[in-house]
Formats: structure tokens, C-alpha cells, sequence
């Protein structure tokens, strides 16, 4: 009998592209992931991001300074107080504002709360992941307070547009004050009920421990910021290193990790809740009396509505800030960068002395951290994939803007 | 004479298998509940409570409306193998409830290697897993029904090695006759000297059965449903029971071999010595509860617990259950060898 020839083309052996496609139940916003498998392990993966695009830094070029605030809720939805916060930061260093001490205070107290906030949803959706589905509503619940609070002090949960440039929108009242002191009263003791739940689970341990691991020069080179960097060992907090608002007048601790795996950053973030906790309750009880908007600055801060409806000059400042945009805008670019809660997030702004901005650039570090999933993703397995999404702590708003 | 008593013997048993099956279908339908409120109080939520008093008909109406959900086939399915794959896994798990002895005495099928027939039944139950995931013809399906059946047969060489320990002692196959050496066993449960075959079991039973620390075949986040992803109304609605009736079986078997089944505590027996009636009632009433507890267990454990990784899994399996089943049958056999 003839030998058979095995015909070598029928056989070639081709590895599996798997498309974690845009609608996916475990990648946070619409983002698609196309992975190329040899079996079980990631030889290739390669992010497409976009699909939340929507021109937010095009829009604001046509928009006053004032009017182009709440597109910054919209990046990352999920605190928004910081973004809003970093925005106004900016544009207060452009237009050359000092904001009164009591409104440093209060946009710290709101920012840390809104990092809170984030910190609980990404606990949440990491934890809901990899498996252990109570933490998601243990976690929701007290991030329900948080939102409840907000809604209290300026009306809205998510979209808050409550930091304003050269202050905040409104006082805070007593009530507000003591409930959230309340709240860091017994927080601390929640952060420990879901630690005790996770922290030194053994399942979690072997889903989180050498996964997705980033030395220290990697996640420099990547540009990754805030907790992802972190857990890698580099010192690296904007609050500590040039600090805003009020945070030299607090004290604090910034978290530092060793292995730079996905248990670190997960430690980190943590301890960071415990860290903004701290930060809140200083921020009560050292909450000066004081103006919340500059009063120095009357022709790039709205006046108040007494005196516009009984000085002519505010009337007509009122009309001009509205209209066109602050006044006697000095020419020139101004990077500034903020520590949201995902990272670094940095707004550079172009001027040509209109009131509107000639172009404004945001740094959203969730593009960054996008980036660098590649390099976290590739040689492991589909499961660590989802480890590593939930532990750079993407939001698709951010990173598409 | 002998005709009339054989087809009374055919009668007795179909009206047995009615009553088991239809008791097995109540016993899905609130066990879907249970565990729904049991997570959700778990969760600090209350789970169903709209439908029916405190949301007790909620299951029913989720079949209702699984009954009445539109049929689809993918266009690139394998016809044939896409609608055989959910009738195989309901046979096999429906026909291990045929030995499962629910009061004493009582089994449709009371033969003398009912264990045997068990592990038989579950190892063609990972036949319906791996077509359904070849059937579909999608990568998702495809990559769960591969993870899914290469478990399922891992995890049975350490079901079946966990369970030859009660073997030994008992001394038989046969189901009832385990139950009854429990009772005549001095800590009338097999539970304390085989607690490291029981150990085994759970994890293996947990494994065999898809859930969690080991549903990652059917993982919401990693492969959106895993091998049925594509299957929609009822026939998701059979594998769905399936998976809920081989849990029922599973616990049967823990609660059979491991906690001592229908066997009552020695004073109730002396307190009714008369009425077997109500004896008989008793024991099922007994081995309902310590059935229902071993699947409160199951949802405890899915509430806290988050999910391994494919290969963290498999590695547990062969090299951790495997070995500690072995061993447990060394110390039985050893042990029993210098009692007799």
C-alpha cells in the first residue's frame, strides 16, 4: 500500500482571535479587546478604544471658560468632583485667581469623598470580576451615601458641576458637615468588612498575586499614574508633590506598593481609602470661615446677583463673563495636572485672550493605562485579562473623551 | 397470577417515577428561589419579592416566560447536536434520581450498585457540555465547552475516589444498605471518620456541578455564558435544570453517604415504634432537611467565595483532591483490615 503523504497545508496550526468586543460584560465602557490565543495563553492583545468619543476638547473650544465646566463631568462620570476640580485648578492658573481658604477646603473635602466614591465602584466591579459578587453591594452601599450627600449639597449624584472657577457653587451647610463627619466615624470599619472578605482569601491570592506585574521603569515608560504607578514602588502623589487646593494644610500618607502586581495596586487603593477618610475629617475640622468664590477678580468671576442688579460695573461684567468669556485674558499655555483617582489627570490650555479657550488638551490617565494593557496582558491567561482590567481602573469617558 | 404481579410491579413503578420527577421539578423551581433569597439577603437586598407572596412564585414565572421566548438557532449550528446536546444533560442527571433512597427501603431503582450507576450517570452527563459547546459553533461556546468538560472528568476521578472510603466501611454499593450501615455505625454518621473523603467530595461535587469557586466555564465576566451561550427559551430553560437537578443529586449523594440519609436519631424510632407510616414520613421529612442544608451550603459558598483560574483549577483537581483521596482510602482500608 502506497504511504499516505499528510498534506501539510491542511494541518497548519493557526492561533484563535478571540474579540472581547465592544458590548462585554466586564470591560467598563465600550472598549474592544482583540486577542490573539495560542490555547489559553494571550500571544497578542491589542486594545481599540474611541467608541465613547465625543469631541468633548472640540466643543469646548467654542464654549466661555464658565460654559465648558460641565463637559468635565462627563469624563470620568464616576467622580466627577475631581474632574470638575482639576478644570478649574487650570483655568484659575491661566487667568491668574487665588481662591479663598474656605473654598480650598471644601473642594478638598468634596474630591476626597468623590475619590472615595471611585475607589468603592472600581472595589466593586473588580471584586464582581473575579468572582465575589457581595462585595459589589456591600461597597454600593455605602458609595450610595456618598452620592446621597451630593445630591444634598448641589442637586446632583453623578454630574455634580460643583466646583466652580474661583470657588465652589455653594456653602455647605451644618448638616451636611455632620453627616459626612458621621460617616468617617464608621467607614474605616466598612473598609474592613470587605477586607476581611477578600484580603487574605487564598482564591484571591492565586487570582491577583504575580499577575499582571509592571516593574517600576516599565510603568514609568508606559506613563501609567496614581495607584497603577504606585503599585509599583514609585513615589509619585501630585498632592504631595505640588500640592493644590488644601492639601499641604493636611496630613496624610501615600501608599506605596513593592511587586507592582495586581495585589498591590489592589492594596493601594485601599489604604487609600483610608488615607482620604483621614483627609476628610481634617478638612471638617480645620473649615475656616470665609467666602467660597474670589472677590477679587470681577472681571473673570461672576459678580454676585445683589450687586449686578444695583452696580452698573458688575452689570456689565456680569454681561461680558457671560457672553464672551473672561475678561482681559492673558495670552499664553498654562499644563496643569491634578491626582483624580484613576491617575495623573492634566488639562493644558492654549489662550489668545479671548474667553474662550483656543485649545484645551486634556491628559486622561486611563488612555495611558490602556496602553500599557498590552504589556500586562500578554503571556498571561483569558482570566488574568479580566484581573489586569479591573486592577488599571479604566473609565472609557476619560479616555475617549 | 405472575402477569397480573408483574404489571402491577410496572404500574407501582411509573407512578414512583411520576411522583420523583415531579418532585424533582417543585424541588428546582424552589430551589431557584431559595437561592435567590439567600444570596440576596447575603447581599444586604432581599431577592424576589414582587411575584406572589414574598416573590415565592417568581420561578414559575420565569418558566413561563422562558416557554414562551423565541427559538434561536444559530444559522452555522450543527443542527442535530445542538438540539441532542440539552436532552442528553437532562436524561443524565434525571436518571440518577432513580437510586437516590428517599425514606428506607424506597428507591425507583433499589439495585445493587447504585453508586456505580451515579458516577456512570454523571460522566455521560459531560457528553451534553461538550456538544453543546461544539454544536454552537462559536469561539465563546467552544472555549466554555472545552474548560467545562475537561473539569467535569478531572473532578470525577476524585468524586468516585472520595466515595470508595464509604465503600470499605459500609461494604456495599447499594444506597440504602449505606444508609443503614450508618445507623448501625457507632457515630451514626460516616461523616467524622471520613471527614477527609467528605472534604474531597464537596469540592469534587462543587466542580462536577459548575459553580462557584469553579464556574469559570459558564463565567459572566470571561466568556459571557460559556457552552450555552447560544441556547435561548427552553432549551436553556433544560440545561438550567439540569444544572439544578445534578446539584440535587450531588447533595443526595453527600447526604446519603456522608450524613447518615434517611436515618432519624435512635429515640424517634422508640417513640413511634408503631406507625411506619409516620416513621417513613419522618426520614424523608429528615433527609429533606439535611439535603436542603447541604444546598444552603452551595449558595454560601457562591455568595463569598470569587472564582478560580482555568488552570489554578485543574491543578487543585489532579494535584491536590486526587492525591488526599488516595490517601483517605490507605488509612480506610488500613484501618478496617486491623478491625476485622
Amino acid at each position: 500500500m502506497p504511504k499516505a503523504e499528510i498534506d501539510k497545508d491542511r494541518f497548519k496550526k493557526e492561533n484563535l482571535i478571540l474579540n472581547m468586543g465592544p458590548h462585554h460584560p466586564a470591560t467598563h465602557g465600550v472598549m474592544r479587546l482583540l486577542l490573539e490565543l495560542d490555547g489559553e495563553t494571550i500571544v497578542k492583545c491589542t486594545p481599540y478604544v474611541g467608541y465613547l468619543h465625543r469631541g468633548v476638547e472640540k466643543l469646548a473650544e467654542d464654549m466661555t471658560y464658565l460654559r465648558a465646566l460641565p463637559l468635565t463631568d462627563r469624563l470620568d462620570y464616576i467622580s466627577s468632583m475631581t474632574h470638575n476640580q482639576g478644570y478649574c485648578y487650570a483655568v484659575e492658573t491661566l487667568l491668574g485667581v487665588e481662591i479663598p481658604t474656605r473654598a480650598k477646603f471644601i473642594r478638598t473635602m468634596v474630591c476626597e469623598m468623590s475619590r472615595i466614591s471611585s475607589h468603592l465602584l472600581w472595589i466593586a466591579t473588580h471584586a464582581l470580576d473575579i468572582g465575589a459578587m457581595t462585595v459589589f453591594l456591600y461597597a454600593f452601599k455605602e458609595r450610595e451615601f456618598i452620592l446621597e450627600q451630593f445630591e444634598a449639597l448641589c442637586g446632583a449624584r453623578l454630574t455634580v458641576t460643583y466646583p466652580r472657577i474661583g470657588g465652589v457653587r455653594n456653602d455647605v451647610s451644618q448638616e451636611f458637615i455632620d453627616s459626612v463627619y458621621d460617616f468617617t466615624n464608621y467607614f474605616p470599619s466598612k473598609i474592613d468588612e470587605y477586607e476581611r472578605l477578600i484580603d487574605k482569601n487564598r482564591i484571591w491570592f492565586k487570582r491577583t498575586r504575580g499577575i499582571g506585574v509592571i516593574t517600576a521603569d516599565e510603568a514609568v515608560s508606559y506613563g501609567l499614574t496614581g495607584a497603577a504607578l504606585r503599585g509599583s514602588g514609585v513615589n509619585y502623589d501630585i498632592r504631595k508633590l505640588f500640592p493644590y487646593d488644601a492639601y499641604d494644610s493636611v496630613d496624610f500618607d501615600v501608599p506605596i506598593g513593592t511587586h507592582g502586581d495586581v495585589y498591590d495596586r489592589y492594596r493601594c487603593r485601599m489604604e487609600e481609602l483610608r488615607q482620604s477618610t483621614r483627609i476628610i475629617r481634617q478638612c471638617i475640622e480645620r473649615l475656616p470661615r470665609g467666602a467660597i468664590m474670589a472677590k477679587d477678580a470681577p472681571k473673570v468671576i461672576m459678580p454676585p446677583k445683589k450687586k449686578v442688579l444695583t452696580s452698573m460695573e458688575s452689570m456689565i461684567h456680569h454681561f461680558m463673563v457671560i457672553t464672551k468669556g473672561p475678561m482681559d485674558t492673558p495670552k499664553g499655555e498654562v499644563y496643569v495636572a491634578t491626582e483624580a483617582p484613576k491617575g495623573e489627570l492634566g488639562f493644558y490650555f492654549i489662550s489668545d485672550g479671548e474667553g474662550k479657550p483656543y485649545r484645551m488638551r486634556i491628559r486622561a490617565p486611563s488612555f495611558a493605562h490602556i496602553a500599557a494593557l498590552p504589556k500586562l496582558c500578554e503571556g498571561g491567561l483569558i482570566a488574568d485579562v479580566i484581573s489586569n482590567i479591573g486592577s488599571i481602573d479604566i473609565v472609557l469617558g476619560e479616555c475617549d473623551r | 397470577m405472575m402477569i397480573n404481579d408483574t404489571i402491577l410491579n410496572i404500574i407501582i413503578t411509573i407512578i414512583k417515577i411520576v411522583v420523583i420527577l415531579s418532585v424533582a421539578m417543585l424541588h428546582v423551581a424552589f430551589a431557584v428561589y431559595f437561592e435567590r433569597k439567600v444570596i440576596g439577603h447575603m447581599q444586604r437586598r432581599m431577592g424576589p419579592m414582587e411575584v406572589g407572596p414574598k416573590g415565592i412564585l417568581q420561578s414559575f414565572a420565569d418558566v413561563v416566560k422562558l416557554f414562551f421566548k423565541e427559538d434561536l438557532v444559530p444559522a452555522s449550528a450543527d443542527k442535530p447536536l445542538f438540539y441532542i446536546a440539552p436532552i442528553i444533560g437532562i436524561a443524565a442527571t434525571m436518571g440518577s434520581l432513580s437510586v437516590v433512597p428517599f425514606f428506607n427501603g424506597f428507591a425507583i431503582a433499589d439495585i445493587k450498585v447504585g453508586l456505580l450507576f451515579l458516577f456512570a450517570m454523571s460522566s455521560l452527563g459531560a457528553y451534553a457540555v461538550i456538544l453543546a459547546g461544539w454544536a454552537s459553533n462559536s469561539k465563546y461556546s467552544f472555549l466554555g465547552g472545552m474548560r467545562s468538560s475537561a473539569q467535569v472528568i478531572s473532578y470525577e476521578v476524585s468524586m468516585g475516589l472520595s466515595l470508595v472510603g464509604v465503600m470499605i466501611m459500609a461494604g456495599s454499593l447499594n444506597l440504602n444498605d449505606i444508609v443503614a450501615a450508618q445507623q448501625n455505625f457507632s457515630t451514626k454518621l460516616y461523616l467524622i471518620p471520613q471527614i477527609i473523603g467528605f472534604f474531597v467530595f464537596v469540592l469534587s461535587a462543587m466542580a462536577e456541578t459548575n459553580r462557584v469557586p469553579f464556574d469559570l466555564p459558564e463565567a459572566e465576566q470571561e466568556l459571557v455564558a460559556g457552552y450555552f451561550t447560544e441556547y435561548s427559551g427552553m432549551r436553556f430553560a433544560l440545561f438550567f435544570l439540569a444544572e439544578y437537578i445534578g446539584m440535587l443529586v450531588m447533595s443526595s449523594v453527600a447526604v446519603v453517604c456522608f450524613l447518615g440519609g434517611w436515618g432519624l436519631p435512635g429515640f424517634i424510632y422508640s417513640m413511634f415504634n408503631g406507625s411506619a407510616i409516620i416513621i417513613s414520613i419522618l426520614e424523608v421529612l429528615c433527609f429533606l432537611i439535611k439535603l436542603y442544608a447541604c444546598m444552603f451550603f452551595y449558595y454560601w459558598v457562591r455568595s463569598t467565595l470569587p472564582r478560580y483560574r482555568y488552570d489554578q483549577l485543574m491543578s487543585l483537581g489532579w494535584k491536590i483532591l486526587i492525591p488526599l483521596s488516595v490517601f483517605n482510602i490507605l488509612i480506610t482500608g488500613t484501618i478496617k483490615m486491623f478491625v476485622n
